[in-house]
């Protein structure tokens, strides 16, 4: 079984039809933005963009401001789509309602070296930075990833994270295209929800989550389902948490820590053990302050965006974030970008984002951002910023000021960032 | 959308629409200090969006609400539709569906 939608099983030869019957109508462009909410007809659209020689992107957010650096990354790009009401400022492919018939298909053979995606992430200056994905890592890298999870075969993914994030495509889209499991259509929010659509589906079953909504699921105070593996990545998730979704799923839970840029690099039992343990061939290594991973299933040697331990045995510890870098449940980008972004709004004098020293409401920890704009109302700027940025990186607050508290090196001090919160009444 | 009879009014002696009225500020007062809002409570206009636009929450803050919602009201939040966000489409909505679905 390939994927199950609305609580019907569907097969892969139905898939790989309505992969192909796709693909006879798609347009002329070499690039598709595949923005299907329904994990199912995302996986259709990710099928047959590649039997049609395309190439599928898949930037952090779908931000008019994104958009227009898709277009020019690859001027002859068009969008998919499953909802009646997108507005991407592109050409446009509904997924079809009906679909429509289709010549004989065949389980189709792809080479390794076929480039099936470009992942985006922010970058330092305003520009997404494309990152390609081919085959045969892709491949081996899910491989790995359903041994060493023990997945079962035809094991149904219920994921809550989209698919068109790096670890949506690889934990509830790839592990089902390449690795024997089920992909679910459905990609349920609340906890409510999320419970229901678990218990309707067949063992075994997976729950691929995030910590925030693993702490949202089990505080809702529901009876839960049984499952037979939860999967949580994005950011870190704490081992009384993880023992205590064990507990109520009945079911091992795995952590996964990986980037956009090299995929997943390591999982462990967050319930049981504090190390990680890296995927196979992959090397880490300590380069001028700053880890490295190579080799594996990485299309390139990367510099990791986590301060590590290396153990002698090959395992590792997390020790922290780099100082730039911004993780909010579970999305990243850099302050370094968001400030690009704020700086980029037409009457922005100096601004910068920053990361204020107490966390906010839930633990959710939010950017802040001090700006210097006379003629801009607050209602200005954060329309600006909603044109560029995923909604989780708005500022709260967001300081308007005359001058930014700027040393004698032109650098903001975080004593003097936290002085213009005090003044302003904020906690 | 057809409302349900609240089950319960805040006081014996109040109409509807104020026992309404003080379900949308008890809720306004509830999301503000969940999310350590900047606004004060009573200064949320009830027909303004909540969800994208007007008071701006995103996907955390939802999850964050549907959270303060089952402890206080004993209600579960479900997406009502494709879109998952008519009952954040204004507090009155959302007091709306609260109305009709608590068991506290």
């Amino acid at each position: 079984m390939l994927a199950y939608r609305d609580g019907h099983p569907i097969r892969a030869a139905q898939f790989l039809a309505a992969a192909a019957g796709l693909a006879a109508t798609l347009p002329a462009g070499r690039h598709v933005i595949n923005v299907c909410a329904d994990r199912y007809r995302f996986a259709v659209g990710l099928a047959a963009a590649v039997l049609a020689g395309k190439v599928s992107l898949l930037p952090p957010s779908h931000t008019p401001q994104v958009v227009r650096h898709l277009r020019q990354f690859a001027p002859d790009v068009f969008y998919l789509t499953d909802a009646a009401d997108c507005a991407i400022d592109l050409p446009q492919v509904r997924f079809p309602d009906t679909p429509a018939p289709v010549p004989p298909w065949r389980v189709p053979h792809l080479a390794d070296e076929t480039l099936i995606a470009y992942v985006f992430t922010s970058g330092s200056t305003g520009v997404p930075v494309p990152h390609p994905k081919t085959w045969g890592r892709l491949v081996a890298c899910v491989r790995e990833s359903a041994r060493r999870l023990g997945l079962a075969p035809g094991t149904a993914l219920l994921a809550t994270v989209p698919a068109q994030h790096m670890y949506g495509f690889e934990s509830s889209v790839l592990l089902a295209l390449a690795a024997g499991a089920a992909l679910v259509a459905e990609r349920p929010f609340y906890p409510a929800d999320i419970a229901q659509t678990l218990a309707a589906l067949p063992r075994p079953r997976a729950l691929i989550s995030t910590p925030i909504h693993l702490r949202a699921i089990l505080a809702a105070g529901l009876a839960l389902p049984p499952a037979d593996l939860i999967l949580s990545a994005t950011a870190p998730l704490d081992a009384p948490l993880a023992r205590e979704a064990e507990a109520h799923f009945a079911a091992p839970l795995i952590e996964i820590y990986g980037s956009t840029e090299t995929g997943q690099l390591a999982t462990r039992r967050t319930a049981r053990e504090q190390v990680w343990h890296p995927w196979p061939g992959v090397g880490l290594t300590l380069e001028a302050d700053r880890i490295w991973a190579r080799d594996g299933h990485l299309e390139a040697p990367t510099p990791l965006g986590d301060a590590i331990e290396l153990l002698e045995d090959g395992t590792f510890r997390l020790q922290g974030r780099l100082a730039d870098l911004v993780n909010i449940a579970g999305k990243r980008s850099s302050l370094g970008y968001l400030t690009h972004q704020l700086l980029a709004i037409e009457g922005v004098r100096d601004g910068a984002f920053f990361l204020p020293e107490r966390s906010g409401a839930g633990g959710i920890s939010r950017v802040a951002a001090v700006v210097v704009a006379p003629g801009l109302t607050e209602a200005d700027l954060l329309a600006g910023l909603r044109e560029r940025l995923d909604p989780v990186f708005l500022p709260r607050p967001l300081l308007k000021v005359e001058r930014l508290p700027r040393n004698s090196t032109g650098k903001l001090p975080q004593e003097a960032l936290a002085a213009l919160l005090d003044a302003a009444g904020r906690p | 959308m057809p409302l349900k009879p609240m089950p319960e009014l805040a006081s014996p002696l109040m109409r509807p629409r104020e026992a309404a009225d003080a379900l949308e500020g008890e809720l306004a007062e509830l999301i503000v200090a969940a999310l350590n809002l900047e606004v004060p409570a009573p200064s949320i206009d009830p027909e303004a969006r909540l969800y994208g636009e007007g008071l701006g929450l995103d996907s955390i803050d939802i999850l964050e609400i549907a959270l303060v919602v089952s402890k206080h009201y004993g209600a579960q939040l479900r997406a009502d539709d494709a879109a998952n966000t008519e009952i954040f489409r204004s507090l009155r909505h959302l007091a709306a569906y609260v109305a009709a679905h608590r068991t506290k």
